[in-house]
Protein backbone atom coordinates (compact mmCIF):
# COMPACT_ATOMS: atom_id res chain seq x y z
CA UNK A 1 0.00 0.00 0.00
CA UNK A 2 2.68 2.52 1.02
CA UNK A 3 4.84 1.00 -1.67
CA UNK A 4 2.17 1.68 -4.29
CA UNK A 5 1.78 5.25 -3.02
CA UNK A 6 5.52 5.79 -3.33
CA UNK A 7 5.54 4.37 -6.85
CA UNK A 8 2.55 6.57 -7.81
CA UNK A 9 4.18 9.70 -6.39
CA UNK A 10 7.42 8.84 -8.16
CA UNK A 11 5.58 8.37 -11.46
CA UNK A 12 3.77 11.72 -11.19
CA UNK A 13 6.83 13.68 -10.09
CA UNK A 14 9.74 12.16 -11.96
CA UNK A 15 8.26 9.55 -14.28
CA UNK A 16 10.65 6.74 -13.51
CA UNK A 17 10.29 4.75 -16.70
CA UNK A 18 12.53 1.69 -16.84
CA UNK A 19 14.24 1.15 -20.20
CA UNK A 20 15.77 -2.28 -20.55
CA UNK A 21 18.39 -1.64 -23.23
CA UNK A 22 20.94 -4.40 -22.74
CA UNK A 23 18.95 -6.98 -20.81
CA UNK A 24 15.41 -7.80 -19.79
CA UNK A 25 13.90 -7.84 -16.32
CA UNK A 26 14.60 -11.31 -15.04
CA UNK A 27 14.59 -13.48 -11.98
CA UNK A 28 18.28 -14.38 -11.99
CA UNK A 29 20.37 -13.09 -9.12
CA UNK A 30 21.82 -9.70 -10.02
CA UNK A 31 23.63 -6.70 -8.67
CA UNK A 32 22.29 -3.57 -10.32
CA UNK A 33 24.87 -0.79 -10.07
CA UNK A 34 23.92 2.79 -10.90
CA UNK A 35 25.24 6.33 -10.95
CA UNK A 36 24.26 8.30 -7.88
CA UNK A 37 23.20 11.96 -7.98
CA UNK A 38 20.14 12.38 -5.78
CA UNK A 39 18.23 11.02 -2.82
CA UNK A 40 15.53 9.89 -5.24
CA UNK A 41 17.86 7.43 -6.99
CA UNK A 42 17.09 4.52 -4.70
CA UNK A 43 13.33 4.90 -5.05
CA UNK A 44 13.56 5.55 -8.80
CA UNK A 45 15.48 2.37 -9.69
CA UNK A 46 13.16 0.43 -7.44
CA UNK A 47 10.04 1.96 -9.02
CA UNK A 48 11.42 1.35 -12.53
CA UNK A 49 11.43 -2.40 -11.90
CA UNK A 50 8.38 -4.51 -12.76
CA UNK A 51 6.25 -5.00 -9.60
CA UNK A 52 7.11 -8.71 -9.43
CA UNK A 53 10.82 -7.92 -9.13
CA UNK A 54 10.49 -5.18 -6.51
CA UNK A 55 10.06 -7.63 -3.65
CA UNK A 56 13.26 -9.50 -4.43
CA UNK A 57 15.60 -6.70 -5.46
CA UNK A 58 16.94 -4.94 -2.39
CA UNK A 59 18.42 -1.44 -2.60
CA UNK A 60 21.55 -0.88 -0.57
CA UNK A 61 21.16 2.34 1.36
CA UNK A 62 23.36 4.36 3.67
CA UNK A 63 22.40 4.01 7.32
CA UNK A 64 23.34 7.63 8.02
CA UNK A 65 20.54 8.81 5.69
CA UNK A 66 17.92 6.08 5.43
CA UNK A 67 18.30 4.84 9.00
CA UNK A 68 18.13 8.30 10.53
CA UNK A 69 14.50 9.29 10.98
CA UNK A 70 11.63 7.00 11.87
CA UNK A 71 9.82 7.56 8.57
CA UNK A 72 12.93 7.01 6.46
CA UNK A 73 13.68 3.87 8.44
CA UNK A 74 10.14 2.55 8.00
CA UNK A 75 10.26 3.14 4.24
CA UNK A 76 13.78 1.75 3.86
CA UNK A 77 13.16 -1.42 5.82
CA UNK A 78 9.42 -1.97 5.55
CA UNK A 79 8.75 -0.91 1.96
CA UNK A 80 12.00 -0.99 0.00
CA UNK A 81 13.36 -3.95 1.98
CA UNK A 82 16.69 -2.13 1.88
CA UNK A 83 20.02 -3.39 3.10
CA UNK A 84 21.42 -0.65 5.30
CA UNK A 85 25.17 -0.17 5.42
CA UNK A 86 27.16 1.90 7.81
CA UNK A 87 29.44 4.24 5.88
CA UNK A 88 31.22 5.37 9.04
CA UNK A 89 31.97 1.95 10.42
CA UNK A 90 35.50 0.89 11.27
CA UNK A 91 34.62 -2.78 11.25
CA UNK A 92 36.79 -5.09 9.18
CA UNK A 93 34.16 -5.80 6.52
CA UNK A 94 31.56 -3.07 5.96
CA UNK A 95 30.13 -5.12 3.08
CA UNK A 96 29.08 -7.95 5.36
CA UNK A 97 25.30 -7.10 5.20
CA UNK A 98 25.49 -7.14 1.38
CA UNK A 99 27.25 -10.50 1.29
CA UNK A 100 24.68 -11.86 3.68
CA UNK A 101 21.86 -10.78 1.36
CA UNK A 102 23.63 -12.23 -1.69
CA UNK A 103 24.22 -15.53 0.12
CA UNK A 104 20.48 -15.59 0.84
CA UNK A 105 19.82 -15.31 -2.90
CA UNK A 106 18.62 -11.68 -3.00
CA UNK A 107 19.46 -9.24 -5.78
CA UNK A 108 20.89 -5.84 -4.88
CA UNK A 109 20.84 -2.25 -6.14
CA UNK A 110 24.08 -0.47 -5.31
CA UNK A 111 25.61 2.92 -6.02
CA UNK A 112 29.33 2.17 -6.33
CA UNK A 113 30.37 5.82 -6.18
CA UNK A 114 29.49 5.59 -2.50
CA UNK A 115 28.12 9.12 -2.41
CA UNK A 116 26.09 11.47 -4.57
CA UNK A 117 28.04 13.12 -7.37
CA UNK A 118 27.37 16.47 -9.00
CA UNK A 119 28.50 15.88 -12.58
CA UNK A 120 26.53 14.48 -15.48
CA UNK A 121 28.71 11.35 -15.49
CA UNK A 122 29.47 9.20 -12.46
CA UNK A 123 32.68 9.69 -10.48
CA UNK A 124 35.21 6.96 -9.67
CA UNK A 125 33.80 3.70 -8.28
CA UNK A 126 34.68 2.47 -4.80
CA UNK A 127 36.29 -0.99 -4.62
CA UNK A 128 33.18 -2.61 -3.09
CA UNK A 129 31.78 -3.66 -6.45
CA UNK A 130 35.00 -5.49 -7.28
CA UNK A 131 34.94 -7.23 -3.95
CA UNK A 132 31.39 -8.49 -4.54
CA UNK A 133 32.13 -9.46 -8.15
CA UNK A 134 35.09 -11.55 -6.96
CA UNK A 135 33.24 -13.30 -4.15
CA UNK A 136 30.01 -13.89 -6.09
CA UNK A 137 31.15 -14.66 -9.65
CA UNK A 138 27.81 -16.23 -10.63
CA UNK A 139 25.83 -13.03 -9.93
CA UNK A 140 25.11 -10.85 -13.01
CA UNK A 141 26.33 -7.26 -12.72
CA UNK A 142 23.86 -4.99 -14.50
CA UNK A 143 24.86 -1.36 -15.18
CA UNK A 144 22.11 1.25 -14.74
CA UNK A 145 22.15 4.89 -15.78
CA UNK A 146 19.75 7.28 -14.08
CA UNK A 147 19.06 10.22 -16.35
CA UNK A 148 17.87 13.68 -15.31
CA UNK A 149 17.76 13.04 -11.57
CA UNK A 150 20.65 15.37 -10.87
CA UNK A 151 18.46 18.12 -12.34
CA UNK A 152 15.29 16.97 -10.58
CA UNK A 153 16.80 16.86 -7.11
CA UNK A 154 20.41 18.00 -7.09
CA UNK A 155 22.62 17.62 -4.08
CA UNK A 156 21.68 20.19 -1.48
CA UNK A 157 18.03 20.70 -2.44
CA UNK A 158 15.02 19.27 -0.70
CA UNK A 159 12.21 19.77 -3.20
CA UNK A 160 12.12 17.52 -6.27
CA UNK A 161 11.29 19.32 -9.50
CA UNK A 162 9.02 17.29 -11.79
CA UNK A 163 11.16 16.10 -14.70
CA UNK A 164 10.82 12.82 -16.56
CA UNK A 165 13.65 10.66 -15.32
CA UNK A 166 14.60 7.39 -16.93
CA UNK A 167 16.45 4.35 -15.61
CA UNK A 168 18.36 2.62 -18.43
CA UNK A 169 19.45 -0.95 -17.76
CA UNK A 170 22.45 -2.16 -19.76
CA UNK A 171 24.01 -5.53 -20.63
CA UNK A 172 25.39 -7.51 -17.66
CA UNK A 173 29.13 -7.66 -17.06
CA UNK A 174 31.33 -10.06 -15.08
CA UNK A 175 34.79 -9.94 -13.58
CA UNK A 176 37.15 -11.33 -16.22
CA UNK A 177 39.82 -13.87 -15.19
CA UNK A 178 43.00 -12.03 -14.30
CA UNK A 179 41.40 -8.59 -14.49
CA UNK A 180 42.90 -6.15 -12.02
CA UNK A 181 40.76 -4.20 -9.56
CA UNK A 182 41.28 -0.74 -11.15
CA UNK A 183 40.71 -2.15 -14.64
CA UNK A 184 37.46 -3.81 -13.58
CA UNK A 185 36.18 -0.74 -11.74
CA UNK A 186 36.95 1.43 -14.76
CA UNK A 187 35.20 -1.01 -17.08
CA UNK A 188 32.14 -1.08 -14.78
CA UNK A 189 32.06 2.69 -14.69
CA UNK A 190 32.32 2.85 -18.47
CA UNK A 191 29.40 0.44 -18.75
CA UNK A 192 27.27 2.99 -16.86
CA UNK A 193 28.70 5.91 -18.85
CA UNK A 194 27.88 4.10 -22.13
CA UNK A 195 24.18 4.27 -21.18
CA UNK A 196 24.26 8.05 -20.67
CA UNK B 1 -24.90 38.73 -16.05
CA UNK B 2 -25.38 35.07 -15.22
CA UNK B 3 -28.72 34.14 -13.73
CA UNK B 4 -28.40 33.19 -10.05
CA UNK B 5 -29.66 29.56 -10.46
CA UNK B 6 -26.84 28.89 -12.88
CA UNK B 7 -24.15 29.82 -10.39
CA UNK B 8 -23.40 26.49 -8.61
CA UNK B 9 -23.27 24.61 -11.91
CA UNK B 10 -21.09 27.35 -13.34
CA UNK B 11 -18.60 26.95 -10.52
CA UNK B 12 -18.63 23.18 -10.68
CA UNK B 13 -17.92 23.11 -14.40
CA UNK B 14 -15.36 25.88 -13.95
CA UNK B 15 -13.58 23.99 -11.20
CA UNK B 16 -13.37 20.72 -13.10
CA UNK B 17 -12.24 22.42 -16.32
CA UNK B 18 -9.59 24.42 -14.49
CA UNK B 19 -8.24 21.37 -12.76
CA UNK B 20 -7.96 19.53 -16.07
CA UNK B 21 -6.12 22.41 -17.69
CA UNK B 22 -3.85 22.87 -14.66
CA UNK B 23 -2.88 19.19 -14.92
CA UNK B 24 -2.35 19.61 -18.65
CA UNK B 25 -0.05 22.57 -17.96
CA UNK B 26 1.80 20.49 -15.39
CA UNK B 27 2.42 17.65 -17.84
CA UNK B 28 3.37 20.01 -20.67
CA UNK B 29 5.81 21.88 -18.42
CA UNK B 30 7.31 18.61 -17.24
CA UNK B 31 7.78 17.49 -20.83
CA UNK B 32 9.30 20.81 -21.86
CA UNK B 33 11.80 20.93 -19.00
CA UNK B 34 12.64 17.24 -19.35
CA UNK B 35 13.67 17.69 -22.98
CA UNK B 36 15.43 20.97 -22.30
CA UNK B 37 18.98 20.69 -21.07
CA UNK B 38 19.24 22.81 -17.95
CA UNK B 39 21.88 22.87 -15.25
CA UNK B 40 21.37 21.57 -11.68
CA UNK B 41 21.75 25.17 -10.55
CA UNK B 42 18.48 25.95 -12.36
CA UNK B 43 16.70 23.85 -9.77
CA UNK B 44 15.36 26.87 -7.80
CA UNK B 45 14.01 28.51 -10.96
CA UNK B 46 12.30 25.34 -12.12
CA UNK B 47 10.92 24.66 -8.65
CA UNK B 48 9.44 28.19 -8.64
CA UNK B 49 7.91 27.60 -12.07
CA UNK B 50 6.23 24.37 -10.94
CA UNK B 51 5.32 25.11 -7.37
CA UNK B 52 4.69 28.88 -7.38
CA UNK B 53 3.90 30.26 -10.82
CA UNK B 54 1.79 27.36 -12.12
CA UNK B 55 -0.63 27.28 -9.13
CA UNK B 56 -0.62 31.08 -8.86
CA UNK B 57 -1.55 31.51 -12.52
CA UNK B 58 -4.48 29.11 -12.20
CA UNK B 59 -5.56 30.76 -8.98
CA UNK B 60 -5.64 34.13 -10.79
CA UNK B 61 -7.75 32.53 -13.52
CA UNK B 62 -10.09 31.16 -10.85
CA UNK B 63 -10.59 34.53 -9.13
CA UNK B 64 -10.88 36.19 -12.55
CA UNK B 65 -8.14 38.77 -12.02
CA UNK B 66 -7.56 39.38 -15.73
CA UNK B 67 -4.93 42.11 -15.39
CA UNK B 68 -2.80 40.04 -13.05
CA UNK B 69 -3.11 36.78 -14.99
CA UNK B 70 -1.94 38.67 -18.04
CA UNK B 71 1.20 40.01 -16.39
CA UNK B 72 2.15 37.45 -13.73
CA UNK B 73 4.37 35.34 -15.99
CA UNK B 74 5.40 37.86 -18.68
CA UNK B 75 6.41 40.42 -16.05
CA UNK B 76 6.96 38.93 -12.60
CA UNK B 77 8.19 35.45 -13.57
CA UNK B 78 10.29 37.09 -16.29
CA UNK B 79 12.09 39.13 -13.64
CA UNK B 80 12.22 36.59 -10.82
CA UNK B 81 13.31 33.41 -12.67
CA UNK B 82 16.65 34.79 -13.95
CA UNK B 83 17.40 35.95 -10.42
CA UNK B 84 16.84 32.41 -9.14
CA UNK B 85 19.04 30.95 -11.88
CA UNK B 86 21.80 33.38 -11.02
CA UNK B 87 21.92 32.68 -7.27
CA UNK B 88 24.23 29.66 -7.50
CA UNK B 89 26.70 31.67 -9.57
CA UNK B 90 26.92 29.34 -12.59
CA UNK B 91 27.27 31.55 -15.68
CA UNK B 92 27.86 28.83 -18.29
CA UNK B 93 25.02 28.98 -20.86
CA UNK B 94 23.22 31.36 -18.51
CA UNK B 95 21.14 33.17 -21.15
CA UNK B 96 20.17 29.92 -22.91
CA UNK B 97 19.11 28.30 -19.64
CA UNK B 98 17.08 31.29 -18.52
CA UNK B 99 15.43 31.63 -21.92
CA UNK B 100 14.44 27.97 -22.00
CA UNK B 101 12.89 28.12 -18.55
CA UNK B 102 10.93 31.23 -19.56
CA UNK B 103 9.72 29.62 -22.79
CA UNK B 104 8.50 26.52 -21.03
CA UNK B 105 6.54 28.53 -18.49
CA UNK B 106 5.06 30.85 -21.13
CA UNK B 107 3.90 28.04 -23.41
CA UNK B 108 2.85 25.38 -20.94
CA UNK B 109 1.32 27.58 -18.24
CA UNK B 110 0.66 31.15 -19.42
CA UNK B 111 -0.65 30.29 -22.89
CA UNK B 112 -2.63 27.19 -21.97
CA UNK B 113 -4.22 28.88 -18.95
CA UNK B 114 -6.03 31.25 -21.33
CA UNK B 115 -8.29 28.39 -22.42
CA UNK B 116 -9.95 27.91 -18.98
CA UNK B 117 -9.80 31.69 -18.50
CA UNK B 118 -12.54 31.89 -21.14
CA UNK B 119 -14.94 30.52 -18.51
CA UNK B 120 -14.53 33.68 -16.47
CA UNK B 121 -15.70 36.02 -19.22
CA UNK B 122 -19.09 37.67 -18.87
CA UNK B 123 -20.83 37.31 -22.22
CA UNK B 124 -24.37 38.36 -21.44
CA UNK B 125 -26.69 35.38 -21.81
CA UNK B 126 -24.20 32.98 -23.44
CA UNK B 127 -22.65 30.41 -21.07
CA UNK B 128 -18.89 31.02 -21.30
CA UNK B 129 -18.20 27.27 -21.41
CA UNK B 130 -19.51 27.46 -24.99
CA UNK B 131 -16.49 29.56 -25.91
CA UNK B 132 -14.12 26.94 -24.58
CA UNK B 133 -16.02 24.33 -26.57
CA UNK B 134 -15.74 26.58 -29.65
CA UNK B 135 -11.98 27.05 -29.20
CA UNK B 136 -11.13 23.39 -28.58
CA UNK B 137 -13.44 22.18 -31.38
CA UNK B 138 -11.94 24.52 -33.96
CA UNK B 139 -8.33 23.91 -32.91
CA UNK B 140 -8.59 20.12 -32.89
CA UNK B 141 -10.81 19.96 -35.98
CA UNK B 142 -8.42 22.23 -37.82
CA UNK B 143 -5.50 19.92 -36.93
CA UNK B 144 -7.42 16.85 -38.07
CA UNK B 145 -8.81 18.39 -41.26
CA UNK B 146 -5.40 19.79 -42.23
CA UNK B 147 -3.92 16.34 -41.76
CA UNK B 148 -6.67 14.61 -43.77
CA UNK B 149 -6.67 17.20 -46.58
CA UNK B 150 -2.88 17.01 -46.68
CA UNK B 151 -2.97 13.22 -47.02
CA UNK B 152 -5.61 13.40 -49.78
CA UNK B 153 -4.41 16.26 -51.98
CA UNK B 154 -1.23 17.54 -50.34
CA UNK B 155 1.66 18.10 -52.77
CA UNK B 156 3.61 21.18 -51.73
CA UNK B 157 5.46 20.87 -48.46
CA UNK B 158 4.80 23.85 -46.23
CA UNK B 159 7.92 23.71 -44.07
CA UNK B 160 9.88 20.53 -44.85
CA UNK B 161 12.55 21.15 -42.22
CA UNK B 162 10.21 22.12 -39.44
CA UNK B 163 7.22 19.83 -39.84
CA UNK B 164 7.69 17.43 -42.77
CA UNK B 165 4.09 16.18 -42.85
CA UNK B 166 2.45 19.61 -43.25
CA UNK B 167 1.43 20.71 -46.77
CA UNK B 168 0.19 24.01 -48.18
CA UNK B 169 -2.90 22.31 -49.64
CA UNK B 170 -3.67 20.69 -46.29
CA UNK B 171 -3.28 23.97 -44.45
CA UNK B 172 -5.51 25.95 -46.83
CA UNK B 173 -8.25 23.35 -47.37
CA UNK B 174 -8.31 22.05 -43.78
CA UNK B 175 -8.10 25.58 -42.42
CA UNK B 176 -10.95 26.80 -44.61
CA UNK B 177 -13.11 23.81 -43.67
CA UNK B 178 -12.49 24.46 -39.96
CA UNK B 179 -13.30 28.15 -40.51
CA UNK B 180 -16.57 27.11 -42.16
CA UNK B 181 -17.45 24.85 -39.25
CA UNK B 182 -16.68 27.77 -36.93
CA UNK B 183 -19.07 30.05 -38.81
CA UNK B 184 -21.75 27.33 -38.69
CA UNK B 185 -21.31 27.11 -34.91
CA UNK B 186 -22.13 30.82 -34.45
CA UNK B 187 -25.32 29.97 -32.55
CA UNK B 188 -23.44 28.60 -29.52
CA UNK B 189 -21.35 31.79 -29.32
CA UNK B 190 -22.06 35.48 -28.71
CA UNK B 191 -20.89 36.09 -32.33
CA UNK B 192 -22.78 36.64 -35.60
CA UNK B 193 -22.01 33.99 -38.29
CA UNK B 194 -19.51 36.32 -39.92
CA UNK B 195 -17.80 37.11 -36.60
CA UNK B 196 -17.74 33.42 -35.70
CA UNK B 197 -16.05 32.66 -39.02
CA UNK B 198 -13.48 35.40 -38.44
CA UNK B 199 -12.79 34.12 -34.91
CA UNK B 200 -12.41 30.57 -36.23
CA UNK B 201 -9.99 31.83 -38.89
CA UNK B 202 -7.92 33.57 -36.20
CA UNK B 203 -7.89 30.32 -34.18
CA UNK B 204 -6.91 28.28 -37.25
CA UNK B 205 -4.05 30.61 -38.22
CA UNK B 206 -2.72 30.93 -34.66
CA UNK B 207 -3.04 27.17 -34.14
CA UNK B 208 -1.16 26.34 -37.34
CA UNK B 209 1.63 28.78 -36.45
CA UNK B 210 1.77 27.40 -32.91
CA UNK B 211 2.15 23.89 -34.29
CA UNK B 212 5.01 24.99 -36.53
CA UNK B 213 6.80 26.99 -33.84
CA UNK B 214 6.61 24.18 -31.29
CA UNK B 215 7.79 21.74 -33.90
CA UNK B 216 10.82 23.97 -34.53
CA UNK B 217 11.51 24.18 -30.79
CA UNK B 218 11.20 20.42 -30.47
CA UNK B 219 13.55 19.78 -33.35
CA UNK B 220 16.10 22.25 -32.04
CA UNK B 221 16.13 20.08 -28.91
CA UNK B 222 16.78 17.03 -31.08
CA UNK B 223 13.48 15.25 -30.44
CA UNK B 224 10.69 13.97 -32.65
CA UNK B 225 8.00 13.88 -29.96
CA UNK B 226 7.66 15.88 -26.77
CA UNK B 227 7.11 12.78 -24.70
CA UNK B 228 5.54 9.36 -24.62
CA UNK B 229 2.44 9.98 -22.54
CA UNK B 230 -0.03 8.76 -25.16
CA UNK B 231 1.07 5.76 -27.23
CA UNK B 232 1.43 6.80 -30.89
CA UNK B 233 0.55 10.43 -30.23
CA UNK B 234 3.74 11.62 -28.58
CA UNK B 235 3.39 13.71 -25.47
CA UNK B 236 0.90 16.16 -24.03
CA UNK B 237 2.61 19.09 -25.77
CA UNK B 238 2.23 17.37 -29.15
CA UNK B 239 -1.54 17.60 -28.62
CA UNK B 240 -1.53 21.07 -27.08
CA UNK B 241 0.88 22.82 -29.47
CA UNK B 242 -1.87 24.58 -31.47
CA UNK B 243 -3.78 25.51 -28.30
CA UNK B 244 -0.76 27.34 -26.87
CA UNK B 245 -0.96 29.96 -29.62
CA UNK B 246 -4.70 29.95 -30.27
CA UNK B 247 -5.93 30.26 -26.66
CA UNK B 248 -4.37 33.63 -25.68
CA UNK B 249 -5.34 35.21 -29.01
CA UNK B 250 -8.94 33.98 -28.84
CA UNK B 251 -9.21 35.01 -25.18
CA UNK B 252 -8.06 38.56 -25.83
CA UNK B 253 -10.10 39.02 -29.01
CA UNK B 254 -13.25 37.88 -27.18
CA UNK B 255 -12.47 39.83 -24.03
CA UNK B 256 -11.81 43.01 -25.98
CA UNK B 257 -14.72 42.91 -28.40
CA UNK B 258 -17.47 40.87 -26.74
CA UNK B 259 -17.14 40.68 -22.93
CA UNK B 260 -19.08 42.98 -20.65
Amino acid sequence: MIGQLIVAATRILVGGQGMWVGTSPGDQQRIYFANHSSHLDTVLVWAAMPPALRGRVRPVAAMDYWGKGRIQRRIALGVLNAVLIDRQTRSSNPLEPLEQALRAGDSLIIFPEGTRGTGQLPGAFKPGLHHLAKNFPEVELVPVFLDNLRRALPKGSLLPVPLSCVARFGAPIHLEPGETKPAFLERARNAVVALA
Amino acid sequence: MNLPPLQPMHYLIGGVVELLFALTSFYCLREFYSLTPTHPSDHPAMAAAFYIFLPLQYWLVWIDWVTMLTILIPVYAFLILPVLSMVKGVTADYLQRVAKIQWGLMLAVFCISHAPALLMLNLGGVPPVNLLFFLITIVQLSDVLQYVAGKLVGRTKLAPNVSPSKTVEGLVLGGLAATGVGAALWWVTPFTPLEAGAMALAIVVAGALGGLVLSAVKRSLGAKDWGGMIEGHGGALDRMDSVTFAAPLFFHLTNYFFAH
